[in-house]
């Protein structure tokens, strides 16, 4: 093509516009497209979710999980109930990582006490250093820890590696990823506090 | 030349030990395996069919807004990359997460695009964008096994130090944090940029006996 045409104003602008026109139909085109997709494998990865904090992964969520609202404010609650009859209380939790939002699900047992089952995610944690919330080498240690000393709600604190042996209010945090491992700790704290007044005359 | 065009990247003229491209991201995703080979592929993809794409553009594209043209380009299929590994491959992308956006910004990209894909025929710059990336490829895994496996003695997810090796099961092994971390991939990037060098110096000077 000829250099100076190629170069003039018009043509640089007519190309450009051209070229970002279509570059937004081919990607609205692949969203819209995969959407469906997209979204069926964040409702499933969701629910999946929910049934691996009360130790069911891969088994049908209809059948075992009810979805409530609880208290003055109608705060969301999961209730589990597993084949022996007995229930467990699946909390939602929502937080700030390092670089993004985390979240998780809490399953408390009947007592409202301590702790049935625990899942972590998160949306753009480092990956081998806070993301690392998201396995059960994190969350299965949640098993069996109390929420309360005594008669006070203390909620769980998320301490270095290796100081939580004895301790039934901490578990073990992530060696590189201090910042994330915090984050956990006060979006426990936060995500249930307002739970706490009337929890425990739930039924 | 087909052949040197695919060959070279991958050794001779690598992008990251050679040309000391894409080191930044060569440090961010090399902690577990998994995920850096899942960024080598993504990376493979992007800068094949880049390349491919402005080389056919090449004769068209004005001057004045060649940078912008080529990152338009980048950036749609780095956007497509994220979206079908969203639907196909959700974990993958979680676990890659920020990452995948930030294969627009790794200088590998760019570079061959100005370097190559503008000066050549577009089949030329899919193999050079390809052998790229997989030059890119190979000293991310190469990083990410060092790193896997002294930091968390596993290898794609398998462990492959025995339990009760561990201090805290009563042995004698410790995984190394450092290896975690980013400045040992720095350190590692380097060894393994020491040990590129010195092959290619090798070779160099049994040309110049010759």
């Amino acid at each position: 093509m000829d250099k100076n045409k190629k170069n003039g104003n018009f043509y640089t602008v007519i190309y450009a516009a051209v070229m970002v026109i279509i570059v937004a139909v081919v990607l609205a085109f692949v969203s819209e497209f995969l959407k469906p997709r997209r979204d069926a494998n964040i409702r499933q990865e969701t629910r999946q979710t929910i049934m691996r904090s009360v130790h069911l992964e891969g088994r049908s969520y209809e059948k075992y999980i009810t979805d409530t609202a609880a208290g003055p404010e109608n705060l969301p609650l999961f209730i589990c109930t597993l084949d022996d009859g007995t229930r467990k209380y699946i909390i939602p939790l929502e937080g700030k990582g390092l670089w993004g939002s985390i979240n998780g699900y809490l399953a408390l047992n009947d007592d409202f006490r301590t702790v049935y089952g625990a899942v972590f995610d998160h949306e753009a944690e480092t990956p081998g250093l806070g993301a690392e919330i998201s396995t059960p080498s994190f969350s299965d240690p949640f098993r069996g820890k109390s929420l309360y000393r005594g008669e006070t709600f203390v909620s769980l604190s998320v301490v270095k590696p290796g100081k939580s042996a004895g301790n039934p209010n901490a578990v073990d945090g992530i060696s590189g990823g201090t910042l994330t491992s915090r984050g956990v700790e006060n979006m426990i704290r936060e995500s249930l506090e307002p739970y706490i007044p009337f929890l425990r005359h739930y039924e | 030349m087909n052949k040197r065009i695919f060959l070279d990247p991958l050794f001779k003229n690598n992008p990251v030990s050679v040309l000391a491209l894409g080191i930044c991201s060569a440090l961010a995703v090399t902690v577990k395996m998994e995920p850096a080979l899942v960024m080598a592929l993504s990376v493979t993809l992007v800068t094949g069919f880049s390349g491919f794409i402005l080389s056919l553009l090449r004769n068209t594209i004005p001057d004045r807004i060649r940078i912008i043209v080529q990152l338009i380009v980048i950036a749609t299929l780095v956007i497509l990359v994220d979206q079908v590994l969203k639907a196909f491959a959700y974990p993958i992308s979680k676990q890659l997460s920020v990452f995948v956006g930030l294969i627009i910004t790794n200088c590998i990209i760019m570079g061959r695009i100005e370097a190559f894909a503008l000066h050549n025929k577009p089949f030329h710059a899919l193999v050079d964008g390809i052998a790229n990336g997989l030059g890119y490829g190979i000293i991310l895994v190469a990083v990410s096994f060092f790193r896997e496996l002294f930091g968390s003695g596993t290898l794609m997810g398998y462990p492959l130090i025995p339990e009760n090796w561990y201090v805290s099961a009563g042995g004698f092994y410790e995984n190394n944090g450092l290896f975690i971390l980013p400045p040992m991939a720095l350190i590692v990037v380097g060894l393994i940029v020491w040990v590129f060098n010195a092959r290619n110096a090798k070779k160099d000077k049994k040309a110049w006996n010759k």
